[in-house]
């Protein structure tokens, strides 16, 4: 980044409805005991997308979104939501749900949710009810929101937190592990519920540690690893980042991994029964014929697509690996 | 590791998506605020509505406390108490709190005598107290400031809703007090302590005097506690260590040889409403002491400010 951040910081706030839900730059936190949480993170979430912001535990995605919302302050760098200069601005705007929920134990659902949208300036006291209902509704609540949070499950109460993002009108949400402490039905209900907000135009930010989970709904996905950002693109992008390999299932595998290497294959890994090779632009009608040819017996052929989650391992242990 | 390389490039691909990204956000202005910003009438006008209704729900948490409402409960029962024991100690007139068996109303005053060295406090600190720290706490403190309630308003907000408490907690111990003594003894003219009498009218003037001198007290208190209360995240203990600074206080004030310093205790200055019971009524000592609860409000209103404002929200 050639920017220095006085002059990303001016683009920012320039940024018309149009420009990125999220951008940040040089976005530093070091904690008073000199530890690095977010060390230089260049982000960009354009506006639309459904972010799958990954990372293993302590790698520094809540410090982060705690920077985006105000709530703690960089050491250095700056960050922007929605364009606006400084996060108070934008916030009326976002829904937020910062590592899990919490709520006042003596009052009810429907009052917690109240409550918050007391604290928004910008909402509207007139319809305050509906909204409230609507969000419960909408999380699956709507029977609970007379009952004391005191007496909600643990389900439940990721549910409130879930339905007090979705009280007003929201360009962006941010998703702390939204899913956390839900049964799997809950799960599936979140992720369609995010679809569901993001088909409406809202942007959303969704940290997580499982992979699963943003691979089925986000649009672009960003890895953390020990504070730093290690990966950022499109889910197609960092799909297509991974080569294909190419598995042969054969009785001659040492034949076989002689005749890839002829072919002009690399990484070649030969097991017993089988081998396999990094395809790369190979063409495997090619392969197949090639082994043909050279009289090996062809038992069985795959191209093999790393998964999300191969993506995922090979970046963050490749992230502590050269931090050792 | 030979996948290295094709998922290196992938990234430096992704990387400049996102400083491609970047310079197009460098675009028009941002939209102008103007029409319902802070600075138009009609957005003031909204603002003001919108505190309005942050203080109701701030007054309502915590008139619907359960903890808190105990703790009125006990503020309107400690009146009740110390009248029905002088009722059934018999008279004693010559002491202060012994006039009370001749004249009901003095009961107030005599309450008041009673409960604002530690009870009164004690139901002020708690509240106080705890209204930073135990949002903190709770985790809703991060909910409020990205609803978002903004940092100072907050901060103004609770503090209001402090003074509030404080005012309906000693309204709450002269109303208690006024009723008790209205029912248990004879009322009448009240003699003063200055000998002189006042008519039964203008003692019930006098006892509103108290019972706002009383809270301008507690809102002195309520200041130091919030300061407190923003420097921790527990609030059992910004509330412990406002009753202990009250408690130490009090000692301190009681030692003879620390006399330089009593004036700048907060204590010593709470005792001042007996300037209600003179005649005339003592305004430059009641005076003096108003001034020393708005210094006390101005310094820990700052630091409340100070820390609030800059403190990074983890919980």
């Amino acid at each position: 980044m050639t920017t220095t951040i006085d002059a990303a910081g001016d683009a920012m706030t320039a940024s018309p409805a149009g420009g990125p839900a999220i951008v940040t730059r040089g976005l530093t936190k070091r904690f008073r005991g000199g530890q690095i949480a977010v060390d230089h993170l260049d982000l960009t979430v354009p506006r639309g997308a459904v972010f799958g912001f990954l990372g293993p535990n302590g790698s520094g995605k809540t410090t982060t979104i705690r920077m985006l919302l105000g709530l703690v302050t960089p050491t250095s760098g700056s960050s922007s939501i929605l364009g606006a200069a400084s996060p108070v601005q934008a916030l009326t705007r976002v829904g937020a749900l910062v590592e899990g929920p919490a709520f006042y134990p003596y009052l009810s659902g429907a009052a917690n949710l109240r409550r918050f949208d007391a604290a928004d300036p910008s909402a509207d006291p007139r319809t305050v009810g509906r909204r409230v209902a609507e969000a419960l509704d909408r999380v699956g609540l709507a029977a609970a929101a007379k009952k004391r949070y005191r007496a909600y499950s643990l389900g439940m109460r990721q549910r409130l937190a879930i339905a007090a993002t979705l009280l007003g009108p929201r360009e962006l949400l941010v998703l702390d592990e939204p899913t956390n402490g839900l049964d799997p039905q809950g799960t599936r209900e979140v992720r369609n519920l995010i679809k569901d907000v993001a088909a409406g135009g809202t942007t959303v930010f969704v940290s997580s540690h499982l992979l699963a989970e943003v691979e089925q709904m986000c649009t672009h996905i960003g890895v953390m690893s020990t504070g730093r950002l290690v990966a950022e693109g499109t889910l197609t992008e960092l799909r297509s980042a991974s080569v294909p390999r190419i598995r042969v299932e054969t009785p001659d595998s040492s034949l076989a991994a002689a005749a890839l290497t002829a072919f002009g294959l690399t990484n070649i890994i030969p097991a017993p029964g089988e081998v396999s090779a990094e395809l790369g632009d190979a063409l495997p009608e090619r392969v197949t014929a090639a082994l043909v040819r050279e009289g090996i017996a062809v038992r069985g052929l795959q191209v093999v697509h790393p998964t999300l989650e191969d993506v995922f391992v090979h970046l963050t242990g490749e992230g502590f690996d050269v931090e050792a | 590791m030979s996948k290295v390389g094709p998922l290196g490039e992938g990234l430096s691909v992704s990387a400049g998506v996102q400083a491609d990204s970047s310079a197009v956000s460098a675009g028009p202005r941002a939209r102008s605020l103007s029409g319902d910003g802070p600075e138009s009438p009609r957005g003031a006008l909204a603002g003001v509505r919108a505190g309005v209704r942050l203080l109701r729900s701030e007054i309502g948490l915590t008139f619907r406390r359960p903890r808190n409402l105990a703790l009125l409960g006990v503020l309107a029962v400690v009146p009740l108490v110390i009248g029905v024991a002088i009722r059934a100690a018999g008279d004693g007139a010559d002491s202060f709190v012994g006039q009370v068996a001749g004249n009901g109303l003095v009961l107030t005053f005599a309450a008041f005598f009673v409960m604002l060295p530690l009870v009164l406090p004690l139901a002020v600190g708690v509240v106080a107290g705890d209204s930073i720290a135990g949002e903190a706490g709770l985790g809703t403190l991060r909910y409020l400031l990205t609803a978002p309630a903004g940092r100072t308003r907050l901060l103004a907000l609770k503090y209001a809703n402090v003074v509030v408490f404080a005012v309906a907690a000693c309204a709450l111990v002269a109303v208690s007090a006024l009723v008790t003594g209205l029912v248990l003894f004879p009322v009448g003219p009240v003699t003063l302590l200055s000998g002189s009498t006042i008519p039964l009218a203008e003692g019930l003037l006098r006892i509103g005097l108290v019972a706002l001198y009383a809270a301008a007290g507690m809102a002195a208190l309520g200041a130091l506690a919030l300061a407190i209360s923003t420097l921790t995240e527990t609030s059992i203990g910004a509330i412990a260590t406002t009753l202990v600074l009250v408690v130490v206080a009090q000692v301190l004030q009681a030692i003879p040889q620390l006399a330089v310093i009593e004036p700048y205790l907060l204590t010593s200055w709470w005792a001042g409403f007996d300037g209600a019971l003179r005649d005339p009524v003592a305004t430059d000592q009641m005076g003096q002491g108003l001034l020393v609860f708005a210094a006390y409000i101005v310094v820990c209103g700052s630091i409340a400010w100070a820390r609030f404002t800059s403190r990074d929200i983890t919980a």
